[in-house]
């Protein structure tokens, strides 16, 4: 258990210290927030349900986030630790590869829940964001979202076979998903047939839940979304156990 | 030595698709030695380690480590043993210190890694980061992880590659030290000096089998190879009277200097006194006795590469 919780410690540790990481999570989105706020500004619209732009822009930003640190990092940390032997080293100690995962769900919870915190405070303080569902409630589907995608990526980590195709893969998927989601281009702006494709893409859930939850939502609303993360978590546990290699 | 074994392999077999990498290997590894399996690259010496620490599943024989099965019961064996592994890496920007904090902190007992960090010349490196470190640096801090749990046994596989003689020495008296304190040390090496050196029985592994086993010193004499001593005399001196020397097999003479053969490093000692003895001046005495190095010539008749 020591070892588990000093593993997590070294591993945030790491996370901030690799540049890519810690731009994409903590620096990015909110540059986006900044850009995009101090642009149109958090005035109430008919175009967003009443909302103003930040209202809606920060439950999207944190699901880009949540997509970050849980599919990208992830992906490229754990192929990566495979192919230079960093899991190879830990495999003859005490250390079981639950424990070995586990670290890194924590380490990338605090990654992620670092950005949305960062992002929170902003829209707060500087745009005064509406945040209408009650903060247990937006805590429990962050929360939700962020294993989804964590599921996620070590699915993907099980599958490819060196860090740079993990580092392709992850492109592949992260660029379209964040554009086409709704999670930086609000999807008010999207044409209808990029929202019907995008009902494809898991990020689409995870920025519907957070939107709707956000503003107040009852859960009953989301039991779609609701439906396909948990399914991701569970199938992505079953394939991780399958598939989780040391070298 | 107790007489105790520590590690016994019974009959091991693995192969990888077509390539049977080790066959009908057995040994046993007693308690408090240092046991080491020399040979070249390929020959079946990190396959067999890594089957005993428990990374590999043998495809058939028996595999025991203080008295546990190292695929099944390989809960209960961790904890106990250390291992060293020939390729291992760390994240680049794990900061030394941290590394060893962290494995440290894997285990219920641990050493104090500062002393240990001390012993392998890493102090003033504790706070780079593991990719800032050179090959040498990177091989003696996964030594000093491998001891980090004060480990009953300790695997080294190839414990000195990439380490200049000065460094290797100092691995030398440490490896040592860990078997004065009463640990079994198991290693393999293709650096037949340092297995010469350090260990109190060899194995010497080609083409995935054992072909010899026995301590170094017996390795040596089993193979009867010639202890030669060269010197040149000074003045007038004929060599043919040394032949009477029970100990002395022959002599080949240039000029003045002279090569005489025999058995045993008795040799030396025997004909050092007979010449003395007699008052024969000489200079230039250089002795070449039979090495591992020889030893793996005639079993295999292959030269080793370093």
């Amino acid at each position: 258990m020591r070892g588990l919780w000093k593993l997590t410690w070294v591993e945030l540790k790491l996370f901030l210290r690799e540049p890519m990481g810690a731009f994409f999570t903590l620096i990015f989105p909110m540059m986006m927030l900044l850009c995009f706020g101090s642009i149109y500004g958090n005035k109430p619209s008919p175009h967003f349900g009443g909302f103003g732009m930040v209202d809606i822009a920060v439950p999207g930003y944190s699901a880009m986030v949540i997509c970050m640190s849980g599919m990208f990092l992830l992906t490229i940390r754990i192929a990566s630790y495979r192919e230079q032997g960093v899991l190879r080293r830990l495999r003859p100690t005490p250390l079981r590869p639950h424990a070995v995962l586990a670290a890194q769900v924590l380490a990338l919870f605090g990654m992620a829940a670092l950005g949305m915190t960062a992002l929170l405070v902003t829209g707060k303080l500087l745009y005064h964001m509406r945040v209408v569902g009650d903060p247990l409630s937006v805590a429990a589907a962050l929360t939700l979202s962020t294993l989804s995608f964590l599921a996620l990526g070590f699915v993907l980590a099980g599958i490819v076979p060196t860090t740079r195709t993990a580092l392709a893969t992850v492109m592949a998927l992260f660029y379209p998903m964040i554009f086409l989601s709704g999670a930086t281009i609000p999807r008010e702006d999207l044409p209808e047939t990029i929202r019907r494709v995008s009902q494809f893409f898991p990020l689409t859930h995870v920025v519907n839940l957070l939107r709707g939850i956000w503003i107040g939502d009852p859960w009953g609303h989301h039991l779609l979304e609701v439906g396909v993360l948990v399914g991701m978590i569970v199938v992505g546990v079953a394939i991780t156990a399958k598939t989780f290699r040391w070298e | 030595m107790s007489g105790k074994p520590v590690v016994e392999v019974e009959r091991l077999r693995k192969t990888y698709g077509d390539v049977v990498a080790v066959e009908e290997v057995s040994f046993e590894v007693q308690e408090g030695e240092i046991f080491g399996m020399v040979g070249p690259n390929g020959a079946g010496k990190t396959t067999t380690i890594e089957c005993v620490e428990g990374m590999r599943r043998p495809d058939s024989g028996r595999v025991s480590v203080l008295g546990l099965d190292p695929d099944r019961n390989g809960n209960a064996l961790r904890p106990r043993i250390g291992a060293q592994l020939q390729t291992a890496a760390l994240p680049e920007r794990m900061r030394v210190w941290e590394a060893l904090d962290l494995f440290a902190s894997f285990y219920r007992r641990s050493a104090d890694w500062n002393v240990l960090l001390e012993r392998l010349g890493l102090a003033e490196k504790r706070s780079a980061f593991f990719s800032k470190l050179s090959g040498g640096q990177k091989q003696r801090l996964f030594i000093c992880l491998a001891l980090v749990n004060d480990p009953e046994v300790v695997f080294l596989d190839e414990l000195t590659t990439g380490l200049d003689p000065q460094a290797r020495r100092a691995i030398w008296d440490l490896v040592r030290e860990v078997r004065g304190n009463g640990k079994t040390v198991f290693l393999t090496t293709h650096f037949m000096e340092e297995a010469e050196r350090l260990c109190d029985r060899v194995a010497v592994m080609e083409r995935g089998r054992i072909v010899a086993l026995d301590t170094p010193a017996n390795l040596i004499d089993s193979i009867g190879a010639e202890t030669r001593i060269a010197f040149t005399a000074e003045g007038t001196f004929e060599p043919g009277w040394l032949e009477s020397l029970p100990t002395v097999t022959g002599i080949d003479s240039t000029d003045d200097r002279h090569v005489v053969r025999g058995t045993s490093d008795r040799v030396i000692v025997d004909v050092v006194n007979a010449l003395s003895v007699k008052g024969v001046r000489f200079r230039d005495l250089r002795t070449e006795q039979p090495t591992l190095e020889d030893v793996f010539l005639k079993l295999t008749g292959r030269q080793m590469r370093d």
